[in-house]
């Protein structure tokens, strides 16, 4: 089906849409008149933090609410036609043909048991489009068309046996194939690597360009809509807070949530974070001491056939870390950043090299000494959600670590951790709770508590902040600056986010395929980049389509 | 897969026949009298103690046990499985006769199970209404808490007496199956279906279903050509634990229903305590335990792409 729309007439008129969900007794709306437009051939992003409404929108658009999920009102109309209330077998007639999906998460987006063949070849299938040869010789082309290479290899393998990157090619082959008039993508590339990221929204943006397709983005990443985007829809708690063209919301923001977005996205306030970085660095703490020194860190592992030299996770990887400072590891998935935290923490023994925490050898300690060791460095994990204990309250999981090291009486305990709960800025009546009555801010400051209990002198951050909302993220940033003056913290902060990094870090080194491929103090890593590497991810950085400001 | 798998697995197989053939040739031993006494100790036979004691030694029940045991293994081996004191014909001529009835009750028992199990898991993720849908459900709850000997006297009654739609006497080679049969389907199909029911429930939240519909793919057919795979897969394993289960309702089934199978000859071995015609039971069952369960585990690569290959490629 190709595109075929009155000039004037949107692609996508959504007016006065109201969505609630139905639970039992319980009725919850959760967005409330929302409108808005997608004229032939635009970009328009839906912008908005979780919470906001935006995926149930987009949802609603092409029929695939949950089943709780109800249109109150409102109507949605696809070339002038209302589409809001159709029941499931009207949709099937249109989705894939004339509204397709990119999804959210690659990784489990594609049938793991079937071929990637067979799952781009039933799109056509499914809407009589071909069968047989022709068929075959249609998703080799649509393979082709979204630069997989070796179309012929890849439709005959399964999903697992495709990186993330490559998943999402397919996805969008899947999207593309019978030409749609409206691709949906919900956070198209939020699992990916910056420099796939980068990839992926390139090529939804040159395939759009040359099939005239509309697109509506979906994201919570303020950087990639300004990016990608003609125009930005920007929603809070359901409701449209603005709309307009990407470039003057950008400039000039009316609403005061937008303006607030767009300060604390980090790839947006850059001027602002040069400040901080800049500033530290120079004022620095006097003390000139080293408080994680890893010298020559190798770390390999067993392959799973005999005989085969071992593999490399992480290949003669050095950095010093001052004390009172904070040093970002970055590097995307497989650059053997998590290897090298997991053996400065001590939970894993390096095949060789040096690691000294605070003048400690850590090759030294091994049963008790290594127990109390793990006093000095604590960790804090990426997902807030999975590393607290469900059963316990927030109180008992902050006292934890304190029942686990020394002899505190109860009072004492009761009050330590009182303390450092209202350090981290949560109320006193949050301790009772259970972290599932938690937002995902308020657990990820839980988790510093729980880090911060034992007066540790380095706290790990792994990806600490990557699965919050940029404002949360700017709030929980906010955060680990204050403790860091007023405790004298060391940071080791571990992420694949090189804006965040800039926010935050004074030193960084940049990880690829277990090798150090560049390092130094942020400033100059950022305006010098030692290789092309480290030049390929800061250009991968949403939000530089603006430079004003970039 | 490699060969040294291949290998290791078939090694643990053989570990377990090993053990249970020991622990069973230990329990048999230690029960107390013995096949020999409860036949020839008979008053009206009238044999002396002496005759009595001939027979034993006739029967080498006399010898120490570590010989026996050794002596009974070697004899498994060559596949000679002793000789039944009872019936006095050799353990495996007995076999023969009762296997055929067992294998068939215990085939057409298990597929009726499978289809059961996969009737009332898609009915229930297919039907329209919330209703209908925890009606379904419950069904495997209602199967498993039946016990097997009531359920076949309730068929017999129902289906024989009240409805006399199958006969009880003479019935014909396939009439004779066809309660027993159900009687050993329901309760195995009972747990197959609600671990299937939950694996549909669980891959139907998967987003690659939601992609499927994206595609235009109608219920249906995402229910057939996506979930039917994926929430199978892990149940081949319950399938073949289950298999046991089979086994021990086989037993309680055939006396229910006076079939002469494996069930109806180790009823009357416990009986005489028949201690050859047990022991190659014992191992026999094992030995069919072990093989299903090797099957399931070596067909599981052939079956999940993602078992085939270990490294993916990256880009």
């Amino acid at each position: 089906m190709t595109f075929s729309a009155d000039q004037g007439t949107p692609v996508l008129e959504v007016s006065d849409l109201k969505i609630s969900y139905h639970g039992g007794e319980r009725y919850h709306p959760v967005v409330h008149g929302v409108s808005f437009r997608v004229e032939p051939g635009e970009v328009v992003a839906l912008v908005g933090e979780s919470g906001s409404g935006k995926t149930t929108t987009a949802q609603s658009v092409i029929g695939l609410l949950p089943a709780n999920g109800h249109v109150d009102r409102g109507t949605i109309r696809l070339n002038g036609t209302d589409i809001s209330r159709w029941s499931d077998r009207q949709f099937d007639t249109i989705r894939g043909a004339r509204i397709s999906l990119v999804p959210q998460d690659p990784g489990s987006s594609l049938n793991p048991v079937k071929t990637i063949g067979a799952q781009v070849g039933e799109i056509l299938e499914i809407h009589g489009e071909a069968r047989g040869k022709e068929l075959e010789r249609r998703v080799l082309a649509l393979l082709e068309c979204v630069g997989l290479p070796d179309p012929e290899l890849r439709a005959r393998q399964y999903p697992h046996e495709l990186s993330g990157g490559m998943r999402q090619r397919v996805l969008i082959a899947i999207a593309i194939a019978l030409k749609p008039e409206l691709i949906i993508a919900d956070e198209p590339t939020s699992a990916l690597d910056v420099t796939v990221q980068k990839r992926i929204l390139d090529l939804i943006d040159e395939l759009r360009a040359e099939y005239g397709t509309a697109v509506l983005l979906v994201t919570h990443d303020l950087g990639v809509a300004v990016d990608r985007a003609d125009r930005l829809v920007v929603l809070q708690g359901g409701r449209v807070q603005e709309e307009g063209r990407a470039s003057e919301v950008l400039a000039a923001p009316r609403s005061p949530y937008t303006r607030q977005l767009i300060a604390d996205a980090p790839s947006l306030s850059r001027s602002a974070a040069w400040v901080t970085a800049t500033a530290r660095s120079s004022t620095g703490t006097a003390a000139t001491d080293d408080v994680v020194v890893v010298e020559q860190l190798v770390q390999e592992f067993p392959r799973p056939t005999r005989g085969e030299a071992p593999f490399s996770a992480v290949d003669h990887v050095s950095f010093r870390v001052r004390r009172g400072t904070t040093h970002a590891i970055v590097g995307e998935s497989g650059s053997g950043k998590t290897t090298t935290v997991r053996a400065v923490v001590g939970f894993q023994k390096p095949t060789s090299g040096k690691i000294e925490i605070d003048g400690t050898d850590l090759s030294t300690l091994g049963g008790e000494t290594l127990r109390q060791f793990r006093r000095k460095i604590q960790l804090v994990y990426q997902n807030p959600y999975a590393s607290l204990d469900p059963r316990q309250t927030i109180f008992e999981i902050v006292e934890e670590p304190l029942l686990n090291f020394g002899n505190l009486s109860r009072l004492e305990r009761r009050e330590k951790t009182l303390a450092i709960l209202s350090r981290v800025g949560l109320p006193e009546a949050l301790a009772t709770r259970r972290a599932h009555a938690l937002s995902g801010g308020q657990r990820q400051r839980v988790a510093i508590a729980r880090a911060l209990v034992l007066d540790p002198q380095v706290v790990v951050l792994d990806e600490a902040v990557s699965a919050l909302d940029v404002t949360v993220q700017a709030r929980i940033l906010d955060l680990l600056d204050e403790l860091q003056q007023d405790l004298g913290l060391t940071y080791l902060f571990v992420s694949h986010d090189l804006a965040v990094v800039r926010q935050i870090a004074d030193t960084v080194s940049v990880l690829r395929g277990g090798r150090l491929v560049d390092e130094g103090p942020v400033a100059q890593v950022f305006d010098h980049p030692g290789s092309d590497y480290t030049r390929e991810l800061i250009s991968a950085i949403p939000g530089r389509k603006h430079p004003a400001f970039a | 897969m490699t060969s040294r798998y291949l290998f290791n697995r078939i090694g643990q197989a053989l570990l377990v026949l090993w053990a249970a053939f020991t622990v069973s040739f230990v329990l048999l031993q230690a029960m107390p009298g013995d096949a020999i006494l409860i036949k020839f100790q008979n008053p009206d036979l009238g044999l002396t103690p002496q005759q009595i004691a001939e027979i034993r030694a006739a029967y080498a029940a006399d010898s120490p046990l570590w010989l026996q045991y050794v002596q009974t293994i070697g004899n498994f081996l060559s596949g000679n499985f002793g000789y039944s004191v009872q019936a006095g014909v050799p353990v495996s001529a007995s076999l023969a006769a009762h296997l055929p009835v067992t294998l068939k009750l215990a085939a057409i028992g298990f597929l009726t199970a499978a289809i059961l199990a996969v009737a009332i898991a898609f009915l229930s993720s297919l039907a329209p209404f919330a209703w209908l849908r925890s009606a379904i459900q419950s069904v495997p709850s209602l199967f498993i808490s039946i016990p097997t000997f009531w359920l076949g006297i309730m068929l017999i009654q129902i289906f024989s007496f009240r409805l006399k739609l199958v006969p009880v006497i003479n019935p014909g080679p396939w009439q004779e199956f066809i309660l027993p049969v159900a009687t050993l389907a329901v309760p195995i199909s009972a747990p197959l279906a609600q671990v299937l029911v939950r694996n549909i429930d669980a891959v139907l939240t998967q987003p690659f279903i939601t992609v499927a519909r994206a595609k235009g793919a109608t219920q249906g057919r995402v229910l057939w050509r996506h979930v039917a795979k994926n929430a199978l897969l892990p149940t081949l394993t319950i399938a073949g634990v289950l298999f046991g289960e089979l086994i021990a309702g086989a037993v309680v089934t055939e006396t229910v229903f006076g079939l002469n199978g494996i069930g109806g000859l180790t009823e009357r071995a416990v009986g005489t305590q028949d201690v050859a015609v047990l022991q190659a039971i014992v191992v026999l069952s094992a030995a069919a335990f072990v093989a299903i369960n090797l099957i399931v585990d070596l067909l599981y690569p052939v079956l999940d792409p993602r078992l085939r290959t270990r490294s993916g490629a990256t880009a």
